[in-house]
């Protein structure tokens, strides 16, 4: 193969085109594994259809040797198995790029729109005919349908220039001990790349995968599974649940991980799972299970959060310790099922009626989902509350990369529980009391055996020994109090992250972190994002700085905001906040929350159902940029 | 109509002292707050039968947790039982909210009390399902055909062609919440009158030791919006149109047994407990409780002939519990602590291993 000479290494998009339910999945997933094996910085996306078999879907990989690993609009190497969308698809490569494709499919490129799209955007097309491939890898017509992704496995294995070891240990992994499988499935890579070898050794191909040390380290996951790992180490006994993409394979994770590592010798469970009716019933669940005293979760998405609202006012007038886990999509209503989007946040906090608030995490990357897992217990424990955490489609569902998560070593924190012998020594038990002046009154758990330890739980007016009551003062001094106890978790949530715009910011344990808002150099532009955006927002501040534009960043990890995110505001003379939704949610939190600093807040918007990339952070800033200078001119 | 026999319940222990049950508490130790109900309202009745029937039972107040949903009689549980733990929910969600609370801790006694409009509309899917997973509890339904709360309009328990005060008229069929549970698997299902302490009060008594989810109905009439002529749940109406399939006795466990029965079949249960249910037939009505396509049958008949079918329809001991099912540790899943919940660290190593 001529090898061009400006060659990029381990940096490149690919998207691979297929159709919904032809089992493209382990091929890409077998692709991804193996560049990730190498050391190539990788993410891989899945954008799917809400369908279970025949629509269009794509899986994008994206490579980048530091880290920028966000999704990128336009593909520089485009594997097109899909006669539905070849024409579309070809739109939405770059100039200059590969396009690669099934030509048993169809003339539909050797249209004069085709030819002029490949004319002015110089691509070059490199047709190959798999079906002469795929019969020469095996005789059986069901396994024809599946190993044909294979093929083009096999070719991009030759034109990259992968690690055929890494490669068949992927593939193995991959189908895990189904020897006939593996056998056949390596045998049609092989076809692949040996086509590759022979027929396109003449094609000029710059795009190169360069085996490095940087993964060394690193796992590669979805936050879904992180999640559920959260749970499993989190110490959460109690899932009540309602099936919903994009959250469900939270909970399927979950009870494989449970079956396996939350048995005792007798075989018994230490966990209970139960598939509800309807997400009233799995939220109340949650709520009964939580009154009992276990660490007890849902997990939801939109359409679902919305039914729980009612629940979620009750859990915050009765303090009852719960957690949802909010996987977003895009709404309104069904929307689109299975795009990604961070509409929620508003209802979260605000969920259900009355003066409700509900914290609400907000993970932003593989460790977090984890961490997370047990943080969200914890804060619902202490704080007696109901906690939302808001992850997204985009974190949920597809592959990051992440540093080798560690053993969670800190220890749960149960919260303020009464015992029948704390009962005994002290005087008197009022639930909803405030003796320690934070906010947060004692609770005790039913079946507790004292005299003292009964009350009576309602989401009625009650008093401080939980009466009922109808008076405003008692009234008023309970929702006084929460409002205190609200005050208390800003000093207890996750706080934000700081980064100083850094040119080597490749993934976060490089960026220096400063404490408490504080940054160290002059930056003019502050960003402020949360949740999926982070690795897009990091990408832009990197691409910001080579064009001299210095920025600061702060990533919101949880409502309530703090007061340090005033601070940092106050710092810069423009503020842009990232949200993955229409009408700035986060911006209009912030601006309600420090409405003396409103003048300094900018929304950035991205909310079309993809996940974000940094062009879409890096464009609005450097837009708003040249009108202020004109302005000022 | 069955004119039940005036002789007393035979149930009362034998062998504990005088005024003081099996775990040496007095009746008093079961009462509540003063009710705020309407006076004459039929719940404060059955709120009366629930403090006899666990007294006598002997279950300590604080093995107990009082659940309900919204309503008139969701208001109950604070009128029984100070000393026990009570969850007034939301409307409809008693069901749900229980489930949860006893799947983490399986040694509660649930006695959970709904109404009609809070099981049978708003709270009828979770109510089903509770069923279904066959949660252990002792779950009644003051059924007044009404939502009292929110000043008398019908419910779904309303009877066809039943009148309001207003003189409004109920154009649609009636949910009969005994043939629903019977239907979905129920394994208890019984109807009672809030009125009648001699069958309700052992009904209660079995209901508290049932292996699933004992279900009672018990017709319990709201003095304020549906006591009037025309209604099908007034006081006068269900006197006259209450016809019980048997008489009741529940004899506890070490007990001897002195129910002395006029001639006629009996039946007789085993609880799980050890404690007997003996049930002896009333009327024409030949019924074995284990049968539940009888059951079926005798409650759509007696609903035909205008009605109201009373006493214990099933009763199944075999099935398991949902706890059961769910194949749990003994401990309660809510006392596992850290070392006992999380994962060792060659365990999680061997986790990620997929992920690398
Ligand atoms: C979500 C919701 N909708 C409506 C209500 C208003 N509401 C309170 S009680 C009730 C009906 C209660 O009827 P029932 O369960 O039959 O009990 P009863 O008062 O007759 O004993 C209604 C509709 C409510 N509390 N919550
Ligand atoms: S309104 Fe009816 S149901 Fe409610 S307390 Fe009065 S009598 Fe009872």
């Amino acid at each position: 193969m001529n090898v061009n000479k400006s060659i990029n290494k381990n940096n490149f998009v690919i998207t691979i085109a297929t159709v919904n339910g032809s089992g493209s999945q382990s091929a890409n997933n077998i692709l991804l594994k193996t560049l990730f094996r190498m050391g190539v910085p990788v993410g891989g996306k899945n954008v799917f259809p809400s369908n279970i078999a025949g629509l269009p879907t794509w899986f994008w990989i994206r490579a980048e040797e530091n880290g920028y690993v966000a999704r990128r609009a336009k593909a520089d190497i485009f594997v097109g198995m899909n006669p539905q969308t070849l024409l579309e698809d070809l739109k939405t490569l770059r100039s200059g790029g590969f396009f690669i494709y099934n030509s048993d499919l169809g003339t539909q490129l050797q249209s004069d729109l085709a030819q002029t799209i490949v004319k002015e955007a110089s691509i070059q097309l490199i047709p190959i005919s798999f079906k002469p491939l795929v019969d020469q890898s095996t005789d059986s017509i069901k396994v024809k349908k599946l190993v044909i992704n294979m093929i083009y496995v096999g070719v991009l294995a030759k034109l990259l220039n992968l690690d055929l070891e890494v490669l068949n240990l992927s593939i193995a992994d991959q189908f895990e001990n189904k020897d006939s499988v593996i056998t056949v499935n390596k045998k049609a890579a092989e076809l692949g790349y040996h086509y590759a070898e022979t027929t396109l050794k003449d094609i000029p191909f710059p795009y190169q995968a360069i085996t490095t040390e940087k993964n060394k380290n690193k796992v590669l996951m979805e936050g879904n599974t992180a999640a559920a790992l959260g749970w499993l180490f989190g110490g959460c006994t109690f899932t009540a649940w309602y099936p919903i993409t994009p959250s469900s394979s939270i909970v399927e994770k979950y009870i494989q991980l449970a079956q396996k590592y939350r048995k005792t010798s007798e075989g018994k469970n230490k966990f209970a799972v139960i598939q509800a009716e309807d997400e009233l019933s799995s939220i109340c669940m949650v709520l009964g299970a939580g009154w009992a005293g276990a660490r007890s979760v849902t997990a939801t998405s939109g359409p679902g959060l919305s039914l729980m609202a009612e629940a979620a006012g009750f859990s915050y007038f009765t303090e009852i310790p719960s957690v949802i886990w909010d996987v977003q999509r895009v709404g309104p209503s069904t929307g689109m099922p299975t795009r990604t989007a961070q509409g929620d946040l508003l209802s979260a906090v605000h969920l259900s009626h009355g003066d409700t608030k509900n914290p609400c995490l907000l993970p932003g990357n593989i460790q977090e989902c984890f961490e997370f897992g047990q943080t969200a217990f914890d804060l619902a424990e202490r704080l007696q509350q109901l906690v939302i955490v808001l992850s997204d489609l985009d974190l949920g569902m597809n592959l990051w990369m992440e540093n080798k998560l560690t053993y969670p070593e800190k220890p749960f924190d149960r919260g303020k529980v009464l015992n029948a012998e704390d009962l005994e020594k002290i005087g008197q038990f009022e639930r909803y009391g405030d003796p320690d002046k934070d906010g947060i009154p004692y609770r005790t758990l039913p079946g507790t055996w004292h005299e003292k330890a009964s009350y009576f739980t309602r989401g009625s007016g009650h008093n401080a020994k939980a009466a009922y009551t109808e008076k405003s003062d008692e009234y008023q001094f309970i929702v006084d109090r929460l409002a205190k106890k609200w005050e208390t978790a800003k000093t207890m949530v996750p706080a934000p992250v700081y980064l100083q715009s850094d040119p080597n910011l490749a993934s976060k344990d490089q960026a220096s972190k400063t404490q408490g808002g504080k940054v160290q150099t002059k930056a003019q532009i502050g960003i402020i994002a949360y949740g999926s955006s982070d690795l897009a927002v990091k990408e832009a501040m990197h691409l910001l700085k080579e064009k001299n534009i210095e920025t600061h960043y702060c990533r919101i990890r949880a409502v309530p905001l703090t007061p340090d995110i005033l601070d940092f505001i106050q710092q810069h003379e423009v503020n842009f906040v990232v949200d993955q939704n229409r009408d700035g949610q986060m911006c209009e939190l912030l601006k309600s929350e420090f409405n003396q600093v409103f003048h300094l807040i900018e929304s950035i918007r991205h909310y079309d159902g993809t996940p974000i990339t940094a062009e879409s952070i890096l464009e609005p800033i450097v837009k708003f940029l040249v009108n202020m200078a004109e302005r000022r001119n | 109509m069955t004119v039940t026999p005036k002789t007393p319940p035979a149930n009362a222990p034998v062998t504990a002292p005088a005024n003081k049950n099996k775990v040496n508490l007095e009746k008093k130790d079961y009462s509540g707050s003063a009710s705020t109900l309407c006076t004459g309202c039929g719940h404060d009745s059955i709120t009366a039968h629930i403090i006899t029937a666990t007294y006598q039972n002997g279950i300590h107040p604080y093995q107990i947790a009082k659940m309900s949903g919204i309503g008139c009689s969701s208001k109950t549980p604070a009128y029984f039982m100070s000393k026990s733990f009570g969850f007034n929910s939301m409307h409809g969600r008693m069901a749900p909210v229980t489930t949860g609370a006893k799947v983490v801790n399986g040694s509660l006694h649930m006695i959970g009390m709904s109404g009609d409009g809070d099981t049978a509309s708003i709270g009828v899917g979770g109510f089903t399902h509770l069923i279904r997973r066959n949660v252990q509890m002792c779950y009644i339904v003051a059924n007044n055909g009404v939502y009292g709360l929110t000043k008398g309009q019908f419910s779904a328990t309303a009877d066809k062609g039943a009148k309001q005060k207003s003189g409004a008229y109920n154009p649609f069929d009636t949910i009969d919440i005994c043939s629903l549970a019977l239907t979905l698997g129920c394994t208890f299902v019984a109807r009672s009158f809030s009125g009648d302490a001699k069958q309700l009060v052992p009904l209660l008594q079995a209901a508290q030791k049932h292996r699933g989810t004992a279900l009672i109905d018990v017709i319990s009439p709201c003095i304020t919006f549906n006591n009037h002529d025309g209604s099908t749940k007034s006081y006068t109406y269900v006197r006259e149109h209450d016809v019980s399939l048997q008489e009741l006795g529940l004899v506890q466990p070490m007990e001897e047994i002195k129910v002395d029965y006029r001639e006629g079949s009996t039946q007789r249960v085993q609880m799980p407990d050890g404690s007997e249910l003996i049930l002896k037939k009333l009327g024409a009505n030949e019924h074995s409780v284990s049968d539940k396509i009888n059951a079926l049958k005798l409650l759509q008949e007696s609903a035909n002939a205008g009605q109201i079918l009373t006493g214990l329809f099933y009763i199944n001991e075999s099935s398991p519990s949902l706890n059961e099912e769910l194949n749990l540790v003994s401990e309660g899943l809510f006392e596992l602590n850290e070392s006992q919940l999380k994962p060792s660290k060659t365990q999680f190593e061997e986790i990620l291993a997929d992920f690398l």
